[in-house]
């Protein structure tokens, strides 16, 4: 429970009587909560706030992470993926390769999460194709496939409307979109880091096209560069207007920048409290996306666990194999097992939920093999 | 917790069993400030040397010791521990943190001769040998504990790190080392390190094969001592790490070890200082640990070799250090052992 006494020598009485209440947070009662210098009493706030939401449970999804590949025609500098074609370090898995590892996820697989780079010219018919196949290989695992920025890259490509990518894509099998791309929304830093990259207008609309089109996607924050706090704060408010119109975001992901391998190798890493800050904030100041991720990739599985009492939902999942966050320097494993995630949700007092991409919880399973 | 009084066991059991995590890391972080009225957090420049590797101890939690005899069996030579002291030194070291294992054949002279040589060669503060070291020797050369501190401490001793308690509980060190030192024994060569003028810090390993329970006995061992000789400057929790020992298991999570900190924080009300543990969790869960009752961040550690020998590689650099601590809100200082500014 929050204590008000406890809030009010911080000087956070009037933020704490809001989360209590339900209330909607301002700008600036989001840079108050940053500067907090007590990481217990923001925790208790993001705690109280998920607990609402979601009780006792903390969730993770058995899934299979898949590059198709780095050749983007984008020169984002906070990237160690990115290869330009032609290049040693370039890769492009061919239909069949993709599909092998496909098969290779089994019965288990209940999501398949697709990203890459903005191809030059790999066409749209490829992913349709590519989608239709993977959907009979594995008919009842949710394909979650292609950012806002390759979708809006393949209508630029196709010469066709982003609404009539969706839909292409949609009647392939695509069910959900994931998150990436966004980055932080401000021209500011957009103009500085990722110049050639869709603009931040242009990831909200692309999402919204695809919420009108009843697809359902993610929102990411990459943080931890050149951003200020406010500039943070301003992307979640961004995302939290989005979702007053059309509804369709099911889990906002904080992703802490990865200084290795780029062209901002000079900056330092996050630290866990900042980390843990973001996490809880956008818990708070997202007052309608329902899941926050604790993406355990980029913040490495002890403190992806920490985060779930900062404000997170959700552990990801299996993952399997990984190459962005890596690539980048995140020193964290390749994949996790089922085992291990359910020991680490346990261990810090919540009850792990297998869920599917939308949060449905997967019908309780036999017991299945460690993987 | 009762109000000006200190915690017995079934109250600390009650906290650190069914406190939110919040709940439990704010009591301690109060303790904490109250303990340490500025913002300050510390840090030491040191260096891990272990002059040998042979042991015939054989704890099954050690991924670092190898048999008397064996390939990769090693004691430093003079010139080697001379490099890394002055290595240290030139990195604006102030203490060489010494110890080794349970070597079968080097006499208690071979170790008077080691720190009457590194005292008379360099400025440094030399804090070393364990208390099953220290145990060990005694039974080596047929004297009593008081008599090896006392010959160690004339070659120029300055304190004894509180490696090897492990858990301070018989039936758990039988389990995991049962060549080591009793509880009793390790205990007992503290109180006299104490008796003699030597300040100590102690450390707990946890997350083997102890209880939950077991842990706070453990830490409840330490408080009755330091009520009656006020010599431990710190205490350190250590995570154990699994991989390359005889005991297979899952590391302790993050969680885990806050809610220990916490909790460790909270029952030793008699402790000034409480060490997180960047070397065996990560820089970014010991920034956190500042706000679970640790107000001192450990050693730079230019070299260590246990916990690298369990498989865990964390490094940072003085200049991260301070940059990790600030960013917490807090103001670095160097220290000394027995936390003194720099």
């Amino acid at each position: 429970m929050l204590e008000q006494g406890y809030f009010r020598k911080l000087g956070l009485e009037d933020i704490s009587h809001k989360v209590a209440e339900g209330a909607r947070l301002t700008i600036s009662d989001g840079e108050r909560l940053f500067a907090c210098p007590d990481m217990n009493a923001l925790g208790s706030l993001a705690h109280y706030a998920r607990t609402r939401l979601h009780g006792n449970a903390a969730y993770y999804v058995v899934n299979r992470h898949i590059n198709y590949s780095n050749i983007c025609v984008n020169g984002c500098r906070f990237c160690a993926f990115s290869r330009k074609k032609g290049d040693p370090l370039s890769f492009e898995l061919s239909e069949e390769q993709i599909l092998d590892k496909i098969r290779a996820g089994g019965k288990e697989l209940t999501e398949i999460h697709i990203v890459g780079g903005c191809h030059p010219d790999l066409p749209l018919s490829f992913f349709e194709g590519l989608l239709r196949k993977i959907g009979h290989i594995q008919p009842n695992a949710c394909i979650k496939a292609f950012t806002a920025v390759e979708i809006a890259h393949f209508a630029k490509n196709e010469q066709i409307p982003v609404k009539d990518v969706l839909a292409r894509l949609k009647s392939a099998g695509l069910q959900m979109l994931p998150g990436g791309g966004a980055e932080i929304f401000s021209p500011r830093i957009r103009e500085r880091l990722c110049p050639e990259k869709l603009d931040g207008k242009g990831w909200l609309d692309v999402m919204r096209q695809a919420h009108e089109a009843g697809l359902k996607s993610n929102a990411t924050m990459l943080y931890g560069h050149i951003e200020t706090v406010r500039e943070r704060i301003e992307h979640m408010v961004a995302l939290r207007e989005l979702q007053d119109t059309t509804g369709g975001l099911v889990c906002f992901i904080p992703l802490s920048f990865q200084p290795a391998n780029n062209q901002l190798s000079h900056l330092p890493p996050t630290t866990g409290v900042d980390d843990l800050k973001t996490i809880a904030v956008s818990r708070l100041m997202l007052d309608n996306i329902a899941h926050i991720k604790a993406y355990w990739v980029m913040l490495s599985v002890k403190l992806a666990q920490v985060a779930l009492c900062y404000g997170a939902d959700d552990f990801d999942g299996t993952v399997v194999e990984e190459k962005i966050g890596h690539m980048a320097g995140a020193e964290s494993q390749q994949a996790m097992t089922r085992r291990e995630i359910e020991m680490n949700i346990r261990d810090a007092g919540f009850e792990p939920v297998e869920r599917d991409s939308l949060f449905r919880p997967v019908a309780s399973s036999p017991p299945r093999s460690d993987r | 917790m009762a109000k000006n009084g200190r915690l017995n066991i079934d109250q600390a059991w009650e906290l650190y069993r069914s406190a939110g995590f919040h709940e439990l890391g704010g009591k301690a972080h109060r303790v904490r400030l109250e303990k340490h009225t500025e913002p300050v957090v510390t840090y030491v420049i040191d260096r891990n040397i272990n002059y040998s590797n042979v042991c015939v101890c054989g704890c099954r939690f050690c991924a670092f010791f190898r048999p008397p005899g064996h390939s990769e069996s090693y004691v430093l030579s003079r010139k080697e521990l001379s490099a890394k002291i002055e290595e240290t030194l030139l990195l604006g070291g102030t203490q060489i943190l010494l110890q080794g294992g349970h070597h079968p054949d080097l006499p208690l002279s071979f170790y008077e001769e080691m720190l009457s040589f590194m005292k008379s060669k360099y400025p440094i503060h030399v804090h070393a040998f364990s208390p099953p070291e220290i145990v060990f020797f005694s039974r080596m050369e047929g004297i009593g504990v008081g008599e090896v501190i006392s010959r160690l401490r004339h070659a120029g001793l300055d304190s004894i790190p509180g490696g090897g308690a492990e858990i301070l509980v018989d039936s758990v060190r039988q389990r995991v080392s049962p060549r080591k030192c009793s509880a009793a024994e390790w205990l007992g060569v503290m109180e006299e390190a104490h008796s003699q003028g030597l300040r100590t810090t102690a450390t707990m390993m946890f997350g083997h094969e102890e209880t939950p329970k077991e842990r706070l006995m453990h830490l409840f061992a330490l408080r009755d001592l330091q009520d009656r000789t006020g010599g431990f400057t710190a205490f350190i929790p250590w995570a154990f790490q699994p991989q390359n020992t005889a005991i297979p298991r899952e590391p302790e999570t993050a969680v885990s070890y806050l809610r220990l900190l916490a909790i460790s924080r909270l029952v030793l009300d008699n402790f000034d200082n409480i060490q997180a543990s960047w070397v065996t969790m990560g820089p970014k869960i010991a920034q956190l640990a500042l706000f679970f009752g640790a107000n001192d961040f450990g050693s730079t550690m230019i070299e260590e070799n246990v916990v690298a020998a369990a498989g865990v590689h964390f490094r940072l650099s003085v200049e991260e250090i301070r940059r990790i601590i600030e960013s917490a809100g807090f103001k670095p200082r160097q220290r000394r052992m027995a936390y003194e500014w720099i």
